[in-house]
């Protein structure tokens, strides 16, 4: 057995921004002032903002040890539940920064812009293939994004049918985002719960849809792990009614070249480029995030839409059924190179096998991890694998505090407290990137946390130990919210 | 696969622990009718090598600086970016971490917010900042749906000087939940008519941008004036955020909600994204606020740290009743435009957006002393609007053969201006290039 990761090291205390520097230092190179000044009417000017002043010596010393106290996939493994944090190849990253990529004004004329249009162009053609969907859309920036247009392209095949619909089934099960994307198109969510195997039932299905009902927004494999295996008469359920399905797939990393979305009845789907296809994270985004619809709900997309004839690409806002913009110009196009690039080099056969070895992690964690902690859904899983706090919480030992005390170890915590239908959940999600030695450690970390909290629980309830700061106030931090400096 | 580990010896021992004899069995429980028939159809894996080529050959298709002259603004802008924004927004510590969940070993993330929602609160003259938006358009969506939840009115009104394009997602957003969207006319100086506002009841808000589409600056404070006495709230939009270094801030003139794209600050154009939504308000309106906050604390120990913060506003948490949906947003962005405010100083930003000033100032001059109408007369930042004579069209197209982009043709977006053209001048260009601008369009 290798030795864990987790150390302490010389850690750097670096002061706020505005607590170094100097008035009168610039970190800027000027260009020549090669025109006469033009002052401006002293109504409308100001001298500028209280920024501080620094040399290029001080901005890069701040952010270098700022960068030090963080944790990245490159770091360490980082199996976050449903956020797919798997490897992000580098150069995905070198190939975004090309100059005419990166360097690209986005109202440039077509004929000025034909290599980004292409990448476009083709990129939704591999995203509809991967999905087994008929068309795409790159333009929302983020899942959520996603799911909104989603709706909204939903709301507008209603509205051409002249229905209107008021509600919409939302699982238990669902992220956050899912009702949150609906209520801004005025759909009143209604919630279901998953049945025993953690997976949604006909029945439970067939008692909520009814006329008033714009469809479903289903998650699968869902946030349990677990593949909805009705979803076919669930989605004939809903078709049935006249509703729609929309599918959140922030889970895809489990199907690639498995499933086909289009078959298992979906009608709307989006996609995180920032999961499944291993765009960076970026402490936060960009991400990307698509949405793939079958061929009755093509006409609603946003526009303009990537057209090709003849080998020429061009932008079309030809659509008079569309439901308008999403994103001032076409999206988060540079996370698109990152993501089209991982396509182009994994292949057909490399993202399935990136499918099956995500699956191969998860079930060997479960299996592995079975008995020492709760596994409230033994079943075979997807992608990622929940576990409850049960056999801690007896000795009050938390998730929490079990999440907590894996930082001392080198690892980042799973996804803690979601979905919310497991008490206390610890949602694992290794990822295919994750080797067997790797995920061998991560299992003995877990298990010697376990032993812990029978053994020497005051330790995990102050843990962390090792990172540069313990836990944080956070009551403290929403009551008198201190957002600036 | 260099990104895959699995050896066939790890393959074979995971799948006897998870039971299962090989990899296809791992998905006994899907259905045999949600599976492919086929395998996918994709095109044959590309090398490291191969890739290389097949970008660079897309890339080499587009026109960009410094090939191309390109003196087109509209939202999107290019400025030089010091090599520390890249540099050090490329390091991996940042790149690959995720939304700091875990605070403890996610600091830098949360300090690098914390100080970017300061500058920008300074920036903006406005007291919170959040951690960002994914754009322009769509942070000006969120703050007109911020302005209808604290008023409980669902009118709003705004400029018709807004960049067309933000105004169209704020249709999106906005429409399908029964708001209503007023539109303002612009006077003949290109500035914002006000005076309709008069005559509208029950506005949550009125959006003015500025420096508006034209390039002109606004009179932003009597519009605040104006709105507030009644009782909604202004907002104040702006494409181009270098403008506040010597500029009056949307805080001093009386915004409630600041709101708008922060690309110029480090980012690069990259075809329109990603970029940077600014949203910044009173301290007041912060429980309404979307998006992420990040707040100062203590450790057990006594020492200073941070966190995320105000999460009963999320969706995470408040489900259907969350201030938005947004949960990924910009941040690396955000840090991006950090680096580039830090890298400037209070001394830099000053001194660079008068530059700008100037520069689009000698062009603007130039132009007219060669006999073209500069048509607003209101004062402008780094853009403004020139007509050309009418056939203009084919010395676009000439330009364009010289790889020279002459601003943008605003007829599409302002029918009422055919042979009106938007340019927009940073401080990429030279006086030189300037001079040989108006050579050419004089031809």
């Amino acid at each position: 057995m290798k030795a864990f990761s987790g150390t302490t090291g010389l850690i750097l205390n670096e002061p706020l921004l505005w607590e170094r520097g100097l008035k009168g230092r610039c970190a800027f190179s000027f260009p020549e002032d090669d025109v006469d000044s033009s002052p401006l009417d002293p109504e409308l000017a100001s001298g500028g903002p209280d920024f501080p002043d620094l040399s290029e010596v001080d901005v890069v010393r701040h952010y270098t040890r700022l960068s030090q106290w963080n944790f990245g996939v490159d770091t360490g493994m980082y199996p976050l539940g449903s956020c797919t944090m798997k490897y992000n190849p580098k150069i995905n990253e070198k190939m975004a920064g090309l100059k005419g990529l990166a360097g690209a004004h986005p109202l440039l004329a077509g004929y000025l812009s034909q290599g980004a249009l292409k990448m476009m162009f083709e990129l939704e053609g591999l995203l509809t293939e991967i999905t087994g969907m008929d068309a795409a859309t790159l333009q929302p920036a983020a899942g959520a994004h996603g799911e909104l247009t989603g709706m909204l392209v939903i709301h507008a095949y209603h509205q051409s049918r002249g229905s209107v619909r008021t509600k919409i089934i939302v699982p238990d099960t669902a992220h956050g985002t899912n009702p949150a994307s609906a209520a801004l198109c005025g759909y009143q969510p209604v919630s279901v719960a998953s049945s025993e195997q953690g997976i949604l039932s006909p029945e439970a299905i067939a008692a909520v849809m009814d006329e008033d009902t714009a469809g479903i927004m289903v998650t699968n494999p869902n946030t349990l792990g677990l593949f909805e295996e009705n979803i076919r008469q669930i989605a004939g359920i809903v078709h049935e009614k006249g509703g729609q399905v929309y599918c959140d797939g922030a889970n895809m990393n489990a199907v690639m070249g498995i499933v086909s979305m289009g078959a298992m009845g979906v009608d709307v789907l989006h996609l995180n480029l920032h999961k499944t296809f291993s765009t960076p994270h970026g402490c936060g985004g960009p991400g990307s995030g698509p949405v793939c619809v079958r061929e009755h709900l093509a006409r609603f997309l946003p526009v303009p839409r990537v057209i090709e004839k003849n080998g020429v690409y061009a932008l079309s806002e030809d659509c008079p059924e569309s439901i308008g913009k999403l994103h001032a110009f076409y999206g988060n196009f540079g996370v698109m190179v990152k993501a089209y690039s991982y396509i182009r080099t994994m292949g057909a056969d490399g993202l399935k096998k990136a499918s099956q070895f995500a699956v191969l992690n998860a079930n060997y964690i479960k299996e592995r991890l079975k008995g020492v902690f709760h596994l409230p859904y033994d079943r075979p899983c997807m992608h990622e694998c929940v576990f409850s706090d049960k056999i801690q919480s007896a000795g009050k030992i938390t998730t929490l505090d079990m999440a907590k005390r894996l930082m001392d170890y080198g690892f980042h915590p799973p996804t803690i407290y979601f979905p919310l239908v497991v008490h206390g959940a610890l949602m694992i999600e290794p990822t295919e990137t994750e080797s067997m030695e790797n995920i061998d450690l991560f299992i003995e970390a877990l298990k010697s946390i376990a032993r812990e909290a029978e053994e020497n629980p005051e330790l995990l309830r102050q843990a962390p130990h090792k990172p540069k700061v313990t836990r944080l106030d956070e009551v403290a931090a929403a009551r008198k919210p201190q957002l600036a400096g | 696969m260099r990104y895959l580990p699995h050896t066939p010896d790890d393959i074979a021992a995971m799948l006897q622990v998870a039971g299962v004899g090989n990899l296809e069995d791992l998905f006994s429980t899907i259905p045999l009718n949600c599976r492919r028939k086929k395998d996918l159809n994709l095109p044959e894996p590309l090398t490291e090598w191969e890739l290389k080529a097949h970008m660079n050959a897309l890339s080499d298709s587009m026109a960009v600086a410094p090939d191309y002259q390109v003196y087109m603004g509209a939202g999107s802008y290019e400025h030089f970016i010091p090599e520390t924004v890249p540099s050090l927004i490329g390091r991996s510590e940042f790149v690959t971490a995720y939304t700091p969940y875990q605070p403890e070993i996610s600091q830098g993330t949360l300090q690098a917010i914390y100080e970017y929602q300061t500058l920008t609160a300074r920036l903006l003259g406005m007291e919170a900042a959040n951690a960002s938006i994914y754009d322009g358009a769509s942070a000006l969506a969120e703050a007109l749906l911020m302005a209808v939840r604290i008023t409980r009115r669902k009118k709003v009104a705004l400029s018709r000087l807004i960049h067309p394009m933000y105004r169209r997602v704020v249709r999106t957003y906005l429409e399908p939940g029964g708001h209503e969207i007023v539109e303002l006319p612009y006077l003949e100086d290109g500035r914002t008519d006000l005076s309709p506002l008069d005559a509208i009841d029950d506005l949550a808000a009125v959006a003015v941008q500025s420096p508006n589409f034209f390039g002109c600056i606004e009179d932003l404070k009597t519009a605040a004036t104006r709105i507030h006495g009644q009782g909604g709230l202004m907002i104040a939009a702006f494409t181009e955020p270098l403008a506040f270094g010597i500029l009056k801030n949307p805080g001093d003139q009386g915004a409630d909600i600041a709101c708008g794209e922060g690309q110029s600050l480090g980012i690069p154009q990259a075809f329109g994204g990603p970029a940077l939504g600014m949203f910044a308000s009173r301290m007041k309106y912060v429980r309404s606020m979307p998006g992420r906050l990040v707040g100062k604390t203590l450790d057990r120990e006594g020492r200073k740290g941070f966190v995320l913060t105000l999460a009963t506003r999320e969706q995470h948490i408040r489900r259907e009743k969350a201030t938005s949906n947004i949960c990924t947003n910009n941040t690396l962005c955000a840090l991006a435009a950090a680096v580039y405010m830090a890298s400037l100083g209070g001394t830099g930003i000053h001194k660079l957006a008068a530059m700008n000033r100037n520069k689009a100032e000698y062009l603007k001059k130039a132009l007219k002393e060669a006999g073209f109408a500069v048509c607003f007369q209101a004062p402008t930042f780094n853009e403004f609007v020139v007509k050309f004579p009418a056939g203009f069209e084919k010395t676009y197209l000439r330009l364009m053969d010289q790889k020279i982009v002459a601003g943008l043709a605003l007829a599409p977006y302002y029918p009422e201006l055919s042979e009106h053209y938007l340019l927009c001048v940073t401080e990429t260009k030279t006086r030189q290039d300037l001079d040989a601008l108006v050579k050419e369009v004089s031809k």
